[in-house]
């Protein structure tokens, strides 16, 4: 099970900009790495991280090999209302996990 | 320097293999093949690919990486863009770059209006010493470019598996 650990002030005042922090915990094989014995070890990565706030988009990010393994992220935004964030993770070998976050903004 | 840099460390890193292969199986050639490499042609091709015939200017975005890392497997990174966020200006999407790794791809990333703040931090792999470039593309249709040169002493993504 993949765990996945994300940082959202529980409550913000309106209108303020906020940090959202999240990590996924996921080895992001490159698919360039050789085993002793000189086979290539297969690309297993997360391809794709999506944060919507209370059902529309506001952050997406496109990951690539270059991204260390347990892909961290930090981003902002602003706040207007009290709602619900729901991450999505999205990679390779049909990997999906979900994530979400409740703020009260006052 | 930069190359003589380089040079030292295939050498050395050469030498450990083939001395680890030699002493695991002494059956196996004695040859490592160098794994692909992005080129700089291929960092070019690539920053063509996102924003066409349009000009990149540089400023307005910031790079934040250290200059000298240790550890090429995690190395933090910081995009920000002193633009502001509003529904008619805003920064659309922030594309990161390398020149060095095995593809010139790092990260895309996709900010809305909503944003209040176009700053992003994530850890990155770095295969080499090599240059990364940060990409803007605002509303209004312009790219701005920052790029840093990164000193990288433990290659990341190209190693053995234990």
């Amino acid at each position: 099970m993949p765990a996945a650990l994300v940082n959202v002030a529980a409550k913000a005042k309106r209108g303020a900009v906020i940090e959202i922090k999240t990590l996924m915990s996921h080895v992001m094989e490159p698919g360039y790495r050789h085993t002793a014995a000189g086979e290539i070890v297969p690309r297993d990565i997360i391809t794709s991280v999506t944060c919507k706030f209370n059902g529309s988009e506001i952050f997406r990010a496109d990951l690539f090999p270059a991204i260390a393994a347990n892909p961290f992220l930090s981003f902002f935004t602003t706040v207007s209302e009290s709602g619900r964030f729901e991450f999505e993770w999205i990679g390779d070998n049909g990997f999906v996990a979900t994530a979400s976050a409740a703020i009260t903004v006052e | 320097m930069e190359s003589m840099f380089a040079q030292r460390h295939i050498s050395r890193r050469h030498l450990l293999q083939l001395a680890g292969t030699a002493a695991a199986m002494p059956a196996l050639p004695l040859i490592t093949v160098r794994p692909a490499q992005a080129t700089p042609a291929m960092l070019a091709s690539a920053i063509r690919n996102l924003v066409g015939e349009a000009k990149v200017n540089v400023g307005k975005i910031q790079l934040d990486i250290p200059p000298l890392v240790e550890n090429g497997n995690t190395v933090p990174m910081t995009v920000s863009v002193d633009h502001p966020m509003t529904p008619e200006a805003h920064v659309k999407s922030i594309h990161v770059f390398n020149e060095k790794n095995p593809q010139p791809n790092v990260a895309n990333f996709h900010l809305t209006p909503s944003a209040g703040r176009a700053q992003v931090t994530t850890r990155i792999r770095l295969a080499d010493t090599q240059k990364v470039v940060a990409i803007a593309r605002l509303s209004d249709g312009t790219f701005w470019s920052a790029s840093v040169d990164v000193i990288v002493t433990l290659a990341a993504c190209t190693e053995e598996m234990p």
